[in-house]
């Protein structure tokens, strides 16, 4: 191990999460200047928000996943799920839907800030609930809602590339409907397209993408360098947030530098790093740090989950966009992101029996949660083939990432401490057979 | 195949007729599948809403809709997690429990729940589990062309299955098929909108339904034989209020259900696997069969939950079904943990209560085996309706 100057350890070693928080405030503050000065924003969503070109229009980007995760975070969550299941929303649809429609009844208000009123709403397939969500905002604002098909895959098994009949037949349509969204923002905003402001953003997007694939590939190492849950989260606020921004690369470029020299340091997440777990689904806001807090107290630390993987918007891929041919390649990295995203959760067992090996995992956490079935509808029957691949053990724990009343605290902790006991126990036999 | 696989019906009166289809719909060992493949046919399943079938029909195989079933889920069950609806536990069990033996599943990204069934299938059967995308940017000038690409991809997957090429003239062969269907079941709901008296919500529901299990051309032969013996029914108009039921497009209500909303109310319009009449004019017999469909599914059809066209507010269409079929009041439905639907619901009784129409909110599941507190409410609802 390098013994470094104690000064330089305690200005690198955390400065990715005080520099995200630091962005996030600045992040919500512009939202609230634009809200209170009567700017209309983009609403985009984290599976191909396509934040590298709604910047050449200059419109501001809110992520109303992010501000609803941030109510539950908060402890604040239930007072809005309530207003909107008093306005008629059933306590079985999504929580970050509900959140939101009682957020825009509250004229945007939310715990960190004003998010401006929306100007036109961008999304993918990648999510129905996005679809369903977005209607809303068209019924109260009467905004144009621009629907982006991008399919995924059809099936388990190879991923048709360039070339391939299907594959061309999906780029092209892709490529065609954002030269049709280009001519919405247009109208919308007022603004001529500008070419070469799209190529700018594409390349902070570059870097960001860059960062963000080299981040995920140092985790390897061990200890691991972040906790991917709690960690984790930071920067996936940050890949959505400032994606093809000057500031969203530069982060993720000393965000690499920070797991660079902690690894070259032998600097884990924690102390003493007793076991090495993979995350499959979307973390329990309500008791986020408490959650997070069951698992470290065994020395359990979250080295990857596939949350770092469909929540950053493609960023994960590490795609290059060509800057030659901006529309093309945007179209590209747009089917290929979300694509990947999709099969995070229909198609994910070859991946994570990849990430067991590739990450050296002791055990896989399934969190299924009630508010979002686009994860959770697969992660039984994903647990179970993962089992057939891979001897590792698992926990499967339901919760939700937005609404206390399904969140049991305790019977959280009884399950999570059995597994555990199990992991140990597994160790202890194992120990004794090769004596 | 020349057997017949729904025979039971013919050479039957009217109410034999019915019940014949009443029976077939509510025989969960689904014994037209059997048949077919004893037969040594092959079955594409596809599940709700929408799935171009005369693809399927032109190579020769079966299209059978999966849309679940009464029946305890034993093996799925463990498949799934909680707060999902019914129709996709049940779905799967149909396969597990190989009460249905398919030889490919399609399912469709309908909600987030019924895309991750091709990769739950495909982890658990031997056969080919797939996803077709069906166009949510419906207004874009490109999406017909994509949706072609689409449905010329699935006819090589189909093809593969069935080892036989599917030509441009079998498909406008198929696309003849299906426009008498269309042409028969636009009539069965003419009818029920007309003279609601004549079929009963559960027989029109029957008569629709059966058309998921059978080749198409025996659900014409049905259809055929049965609208004039309807139209000849010796019944008399009653004082029932006229309704429309929106609710049924995916997961479906049980028979029962109908039958007891049928007993209170007219029911003159609904969308009960409006999958099957999603075309709602006949598909032209162009030079490109599939580029025919492909713009039918855009430009000629009706409208759900679960597809997003900006030209089609479903408030908008839901108050135009009501105003096409002379109702007075709505059945506002969703299906338990039904995510689409539950959203839906909301802002179709926010419009309803803009335009000052009745309707009477409730949730489902396809199997519920009690409906007393539901009659009762709905008697209720329609009570006050009358003497109000």
């Amino acid at each position: 191990m390098n013994h470094l100057p104690e000064q330089a350890s305690t200005e690198i070693v955390g400065r990715a999460n005080r520099e995200g928080a630091r962005l996030f405030r600045v992040w919500y503050d512009d939202l609230t200047r634009a809200a209170e000065e009567g700017r209309g924003a983009a609403y985009v969503f984290v599976m191909g928000s396509l934040g590298e070109l709604l910047r050449a229009f200059d419109l501001p980007l809110v992520f109303p996943e992010i501000n609803s995760l941030q109510t539950a975070v908060r402890k604040v969550a239930h007072e809005y799920l309530n207003e909107a299941e008093d306005f008629g929303y059933s306590p079985d649809i999504c929580g970050y839907v509900k959140a939101d429609i009682a957020a825009q009844r509250r004229d945007g208000r939310l715990p960190m800030g004003r998010i401006p009123r929306p100007k036109i709403a961008v999304l993918t397939n990648a999510c129905n609930t996005y679809i369903k969500w977005a209607e809303i905002w068209e019924r109260m604002y009467g905004v144009p809602v621009c629907v982006l098909d991008v399919p995924g895959s059809r099936s388990d098994g190879p991923l048709p590339g360039r070339g391939d009949r299907d594959f061309e037949n999906d780029r092209t349509y892709v490529a065609a409907q954002l030269r049709e969204l280009i001519a919405v923002l247009e109208g919308v905003t007022g603004t001529r397209f500008d070419v070469d402001r799209l190529r700018e953003f594409l390349g902070h997007a570059n870097r960001m993408n860059r960062g963000w694939n080299r981040v995920l590939e140092l985790n390897r190492s061990r200890p691991s360098l972040f906790n991917a849950l709690s960690d984790g989260t930071i920067y996936l606020g940050v890949s959505n947030g400032y994606r093809g921004a000057p500031e969203g690369a530069a982060y993720f470029d000393e965000l690499v530098e920070e797991m660079e020299w902690k690894q070259a340091n032998g600097i884990g997440t924690l102390v003493d790093e007793r076991c090495r777990l993979v995350f499959v689904g979307v973390p329990c806001y309500p008791i986020f740090r408490r959650f997070t807090e069951f698992f470290t107290e065994h020395g359990g630390t979250f080295v990857n989950s596939t949350y770092l993987w469909f929540a950053s918007g493609g960023s994960n891929l590490g795609f290059q966009y060509d800057l030659d041919d901006p529309i093309e390649s945007l179209a590209e990295g747009l089917l290929l992101g979300v694509r990947d995203s999709m099969d995070s959760m229909f198609f994910p067992t070859n991946a994570l029996a990849r990430m067991v090996d590739e990450y050296d995992v002791d055990g896989v956490v399934f969190h299924p949660i009630k508010s979002c079935r686009t994860v959770s509808t697969g992660l039984a029957d994903n647990r179970r083939a993962l089992m057939e691949r891979r001897d590792v053990p698992s926990l499967f724990i339901e919760s939700d990432m937005m609404d206390r009343r399904v969140v049991s605290e305790a019977q959280l902790k009884n399950r999570i401490d059995a597994f555990f006991e199990s992991i140990e126990s597994r160790r202890q036999i194992a120990s004794a057979r090769h004596g | 195949m020349k057997e017949l696989l729904f025979p039971e019906w013919r050479g039957r009166d009217l109410d034999g007729v019915l019940g014949a289809c009443l029976d077939l719909l509510e025989d969960t060992r689904f014994p037209t599948a059997k048949r077919w493949k004893e037969a040594g046919g092959k079955i594409v399943g596809h599940f709700q809403v929408y799935f171009p079938e005369e693809i399927v029909h032109a190579a020769g195989l079966l299209p059978f809709k999966v849309r679940g079933a009464p029946i305890h889920a034993a093996q799925a069950d463990s498949r799934f997690g909680s707060y999902l609806c019914s129709i996709v536990k049940s779905s799967l069990e149909l396969a597990l429990s190989r009460r249905v033996e398919l030889d490919l599943f399609v399912t469709h990204p309908i909600c987030d729940a019924a895309r991750n069934l091709a990769a739950i299938w495909g982890r658990n059967v031997r056969y080919p589990c797939q996803i077709l995308y069906l166009p949510q940017n419906a207004g874009s000038p490109s999406a017909p062309e994509y949706l072609r690409g689409e449905y010329d991809r699935l006819r090589r997957v189909v093809e593969e299955v069935s080892g036989t090429r599917v030509e441009d003239g079998a498909l406008r062969d198929s696309i003849g098929v299906f426009n008498e269907n269309r042409r028969l079941l636009r009539a069965l709901y003419t009818l029920k909108r007309e003279s609601p008296w004549l079929v009963g919500a559960h027989e029109a529901y029957a008569l629709l339904a059966v058309g998921g299990l059978i080749p198409r051309e025996e659900h014409n032969a049905l259809l055929a034989a049965v609208l004039p013996l309807l139209a000849e029914r010796p019944a008399r108009s009653q004082d029932r209020i006229r309704v429309v039921f929106e609710g049924g497009f995916c997961e479906q209500p049980p028979i029962d259900l109908i039958r007891s909303i049928g007993r209170s109310c007219y029911v003159v319009d609904d969308d009960f696997l409006v999958g099957m009449r999603w075309i709602v004019s006949d598909v032209p017999v162009g030079k490109d069969p599939l580029g025919e469909l492909a713009r039918a599914y855009l430009e000629r059809s009706t409208y759900s939950p679960v597809q997003h066209d900006a030209r089609k507010p479903k408030e908008r269409m839901l108050l135009e079904r009501l105003e096409g079929a002379g109702a007075g009041a709505a059945i506002v439905a969703a299906a338990k943990m039904c995510e689409p639907g539950l959203e839906e619901q909301v802002a179709y009784v926010h419009a309803l209560d803009a335009a000052r129409v009745p309707h009477f909110v409730t949730e489902f599941e396809e199997n519920m085996t009690t409906f007393e507190q539901l009659e009762i409410q709905l008697e209720t609802f329609v009570e006050n309706l009358l003497f109000d």
